[in-house]
């Protein structure tokens, strides 16, 4: 086995056997604890909370990927591309948006639970994907594009087979980010009473139990870093190789 | 047949293509020539539609091109441009596969195809077949994109520089393949060049562009001994004249009845290559041999001289 698939699969066994049996874990967690306190959470389950987590990571990051493609598509051909120049520009003042701040208009507007940590990601969550797809999408060779129309593709046959295709290492690179960045953003969610990791922390957080914090902060960490990879390999499968 | 009639291309205030008239034979080449900017390509690209038309008509085969949709008359049409425009995440095959694909052909059919294209561009089905393009060299890509053009069967083929990024020696066999499988697949071609040397070798006919205006569209010989112009002469070139128009003809039409001591030419060699081989050989005369290496005849300097000139 080649170093990076066994340090793969230890770091995913590693988090099955944690969640599974995370008694098992108390020796490695008790020094951080004091005055008795629990070593391992025990306000929930901690599977339960995780796959929570990972539940509304996916599905936001799907719906921010859809839509950002769909929007990155509409703003390179035809009429849409007149707003080609103003999304560019949106997406970098986007960027410099705070999460938090996006959750603080959320809930006036929608109350408190999953919806608006689903409205928040979602919505910095469109960032990476459609700025990398708008990149992927506008900067396509000239040639090909010329010769899919020369060979009599219509315009979607052009977009399906040719643009997208072509487009899309640089999409998936924007779907990597949008992942990472969503398992970080997705505790904050605890805060606006989204059931999730973050939740873990802040009982941490209040409680003083270190212990609680480093489970919490180390299930979140090894998502992202394990989404990142995964995500990775499931690209280079199935995108086409290109020389 | 192509009929051309009246073709106008503008943009803004500007003309770039003006009432161009034009009958490309069926089975023939056509070199369309001129400046840079004088409108080749945009008179190549509207008669696929690329570029749709400010005014005028163009006719394939009795037909308007404006009878079905662009899509549809760009599958029955084949397309070369400068650097192959090649789909990088698809396989030769797979490239090649593109018009017949959309057709609906069946796979068999397809795969027959596929072999039979890459053999007449000298590609070998087992080794290119399944290799991307950035897997192949210039040249190879460049045949790859002539094969696509024709994966269907065209009858008319555009071709936009395509031998433009080639260097001068895999471009001069390109072209030589070009004419070949043009004469075997009797397809009707329209090649936008800018190279005098390209459009003399392989056309029937060129057409001279200037400022979106059609100078003259006549047999490359005609453009040499009666140019329209001065603009026409200016641009085909007054320097080498003779030598041009002695390309144009083979040493068949110079021979005579007889034959020389020592040196041998061939029949289909041009009179120009002649010229050269009797000024290297320092003869006045050789032996024309045809085909299977029989003696049909000879040439003789004042003969290939006398092909050369203005007035014959
Ligand atoms: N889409 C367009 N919009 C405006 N002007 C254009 C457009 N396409 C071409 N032109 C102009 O039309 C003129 C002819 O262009 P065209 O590409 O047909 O020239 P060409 O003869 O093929 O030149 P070259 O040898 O450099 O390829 C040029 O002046 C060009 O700037
Ligand atoms: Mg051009």
């Amino acid at each position: 086995m080649r170093p990076a698939t066994l340090l793969r699969t230890a770091v995913w066994l590693s988090v099955i056997a944690f969640l599974w049996r995370p008694s098992a874990f108390a020796a490695v967690f008790a020094p951080f604890t004091h005055d008795g306190a629990p070593a391992i959470y025990d306000q929930g389950d901690l599977a339960d909370l995780a796959l929570a987590h990972l539940g509304l990571v996916l599905f936001a990051t799907a719906l921010s990927a859809v839509i950002a493609v769909l929007l990155a598509v509409v703003v390179t051909r035809g009429p849409g591309r007149a707003f080609l120049p103003m999304s560019r520009s949106l997406v970098s003042i986007g960027q410099t948006f705070p999460p938090v701040a996006v959750l603080a208009v959320a809930v006036p507007l929608v109350g408190f639970g999953s919806l608006p940590a689903l409205i928040a990601l979602v919505a910095y969550g469109l960032l990476p994907v459609f700025e990398n797809a708008l990149t992927g999408l506008a900067e396509l060779p000239a040639s090909v594009l010329e010769a899919a129309d020369g060979v009599g593709m219509d315009a979607w046959q052009r977009l399906w087979s040719i643009e997208l295709p072509l487009a899309g290492p640089l999409i998936v690179e924007g779907l990597r980010q949008t992942l990472v960045i969503s398992v970080g953003t997705a505790t904050l969610g605890s805060t606006v009473a989204a059931k999730g990791l973050g939740e873990v922390i802040i009982a941490g957080l209040l409680s003083d139990n270190t212990a609680f914090v480093l489970q919490g902060g180390l299930l979140t960490g090894l998502m992202a870093i394990l989404l990142h990879d995964a995500i990775g390999r499931i690209g280079a499968y199935v995108l086409p190789r290109q020389g | 047949m192509i009929e051309i009639d009246g073709l106008t291309k503008r943009y803004g205030g500007t003309t770039v293509v003006d009432a161009v008239d034009l009958r490309v034979p069926t089975g023939s080449i056509t070199a369309i020539v001129g400046t840079s900017g004088s409108g080749k390509s945009t008179l190549l690209r509207m008669i696929n539609r690329l570029v749709e038309p400010s005014a005028g008509t163009v006719r394939i085969d009795g037909r308007l091109t404006t009878e079905e949709p662009a899509h549809a008359l760009r599958r029955r049409i084949g397309y070369v441009i400068q650097g192959n425009g090649l789909f990088p995440h698809r396989t030769v095959a797979e490239n090649i596969a593109t018009v017949p694909r959309m057709l609906g052909w069946s796979d068999v059919r397809i795969a027959a195809r596929i072999e039979q294209l890459l053999l007449l561009f000298g590609l070998d089905p087992q080794i290119h077949a399944q290799r991307l393009p950035a897997e192949l060299s210039g040249g190879q890509q460049q045949r790859v994109g002539v094969a696509r053009a024709l994966a269907a069967g065209p009858s008319v083929l555009l071709m936009d520089e395509p031998f433009g990024a080639l260097d001068p020696i895999i471009r001069a066999k390109a072209q030589t393949d070009l004419r070949a499988i043009q004469q075997q697949l009797k397809t009707t071609i329209v090649i936008v060049t800018h190279d005098m040397d390209e459009a003399f070798l392989l056309a029937d006919r060129i057409a001279v562009l200037d400022n979106g205006r059609l100078l003259q569209y006549d047999k490359p010989t005609r453009l040499l001994t009666a140019p329209a112009s001065a603009q026409v002469s200016a641009l085909t070139g007054t320097a080498d004249r003779a030598l041009r128009l002695l390309s144009l003809d083979t040493v068949m039409v110079a021979m005579a009845p007889g034959h020389a001591d020592g040196l041998q030419l061939s029949a289909s060699m041009s009179l120009r290559d002649a010229l050269s081989a009797l000024i290297w050989a320092g003869v006045r005369a050789a032996t024309v041999c045809g085909a299977d290496g029989e003696v049909v005849g000879q040439v003789t300097l004042e003969a290939i001289l006398a092909r050369g000139a203005a007035h014959q």
